[in-house]
């Protein structure tokens, strides 16, 4: 059986970022795959990498990580100033972070703007 | 009081001197696999470097488990114009690391546990030297998909830090390597298709690492 665990952004919000990222491993490290809303900072998401090469062990094999964003898809000059003010200030709530732990998510493919969950367990696909 | 300003002028001048030397680093980065190593090499040879100074390459993944540096690398453009720098050589970036896909390749228990460890120091280390670039070629397999989030994070960072990119799609000798796919996750950098296996469109690639770091 595969979890799922939605994270909303607020649960992170007030968080340090070696908090943000204590939470999510946390969460993944239960073998759940965690649906953050919005995304980390760039600078997290490397963090997040590092943090994860750094507790690999036997039980824990690391992440597979995926975020969908309305960056990677067509914004006007407009609507990309508007997302990145209001993300600037408030977080980035857009878009949905994916991360689950490798023992349970073989791989995750994104292209761009669909993603599929290629889990271990009896080789399903979620889409 | 004219032995001072002389003086003055010297230290001027020698500190004018060494500044300008500051050693020029770029970096290659990448998820593993993609040819990062077969291109250092690549790079050695074009400048002279003995064969035995090389690093190994593998098709299993993690070959390269630590920082390589090379010095004094000089690149020569159509020009005649000389570009000196240095060379570092990461290993791939990735989220996850099994020892148990060594095993599965025929490695001992030993050997796998050992590389694993390795590689993810090795992870650690490259995304710590991040900082410390002056450009970077960031490699990616033309034959995989370029949408990994491994790949738009190192892409991301680098943007996020000011640092110079250009996106080397490697292999393009394949038939499966799919330039326009690579072109179309990336569409606001630049992108040039080689194979630094057999050294297709690498003098390409010197002509734009020169407008990179200019």
């Amino acid at each position: 059986m595969v979890t799922l665990h939605f994270m909303p952004y607020t649960e992170i919000e007030s968080l340090s970022s070696v908090g943000r990222i204590r939470k999510l491993l946390t969460v993944a490290k239960e073998n759940k795959i965690v649906l953050l809303q919005g995304r980390l900072k760039k600078e997290e998401e490397t963090e997040l990498i590092k943090t994860t090469m750094e507790e690999i062990n036997k039980e824990f094999k690391g992440i597979e990580l995926a975020v969908i964003h309305p960056a990677l898809s067509s914004l006007s000059g407009f609507q990309k100033l508007k997302n990145d003010l209001l993300s600037g200030i408030l977080g980035d709530r857009q878009g949905l972070t994916i991360i689950g732990p490798a023992s349970v998510v073989k791989a995750i493919k994104k292209d761009p703007n669909k993603i599929e969950l290629l889990t271990s367990e009896r080789r399903s696909r979620a889409r | 009081m004219a032995l001072n300003f002389v003086k003055r002028i010297f230290d001027q001048f020698f500190k004018d001197m060494f500044a300008s030397r500051k050693d020029l680093k770029l970096g290659l980065y990448g998820p593993p696999n993609s040819g990062k190593t077969t291109l250092a090499n690549k790079i050695c040879i074009d400048s002279g470097f003995d064969a035995k100074e090389l690093g190994s390459v593998s098709a299993l993944a993690h070959e390269t488990r630590e920082i390589q540096i090379k010095e004094q690398i000089s690149l020569k453009n159509k020009d005649g114009r000389e570009l000196l720098f240095n060379l570092v050589d990461t290993p791939g970036i990735a989220t996850k690391i099994d020892y148990e896909e060594f095993l599965k390749a025929g490695m001992s228990e030993n050997k796998a546990k050992k590389r694993a460890r390795e590689a993810t120091k090795g992870v650690i280390d490259a995304i710590k030297w991040l900082d410390e670039m002056d450009a970077v070629l960031v490699v990616l397999d033309a034959t995989q998909d370029p949408y990994s989030q491994v790949n738009v994070t190192i892409i991301g960072n680098l943007q996020a830090r000011n640092i110079p990119v250009l996106i080397v799609a490697n292999k393009v000798d394949l038939k499966r390597a799919n330039m326009k796919k690579v072109q179309a996750a990336f569409p606001q950098y630049e992108v040039i298709g080689i194979s630094a296996k057999y050294g297709k469109n690498v003098k390409e690639l010197y002509d734009k690492v020169f407008k990179l770091v200019k």
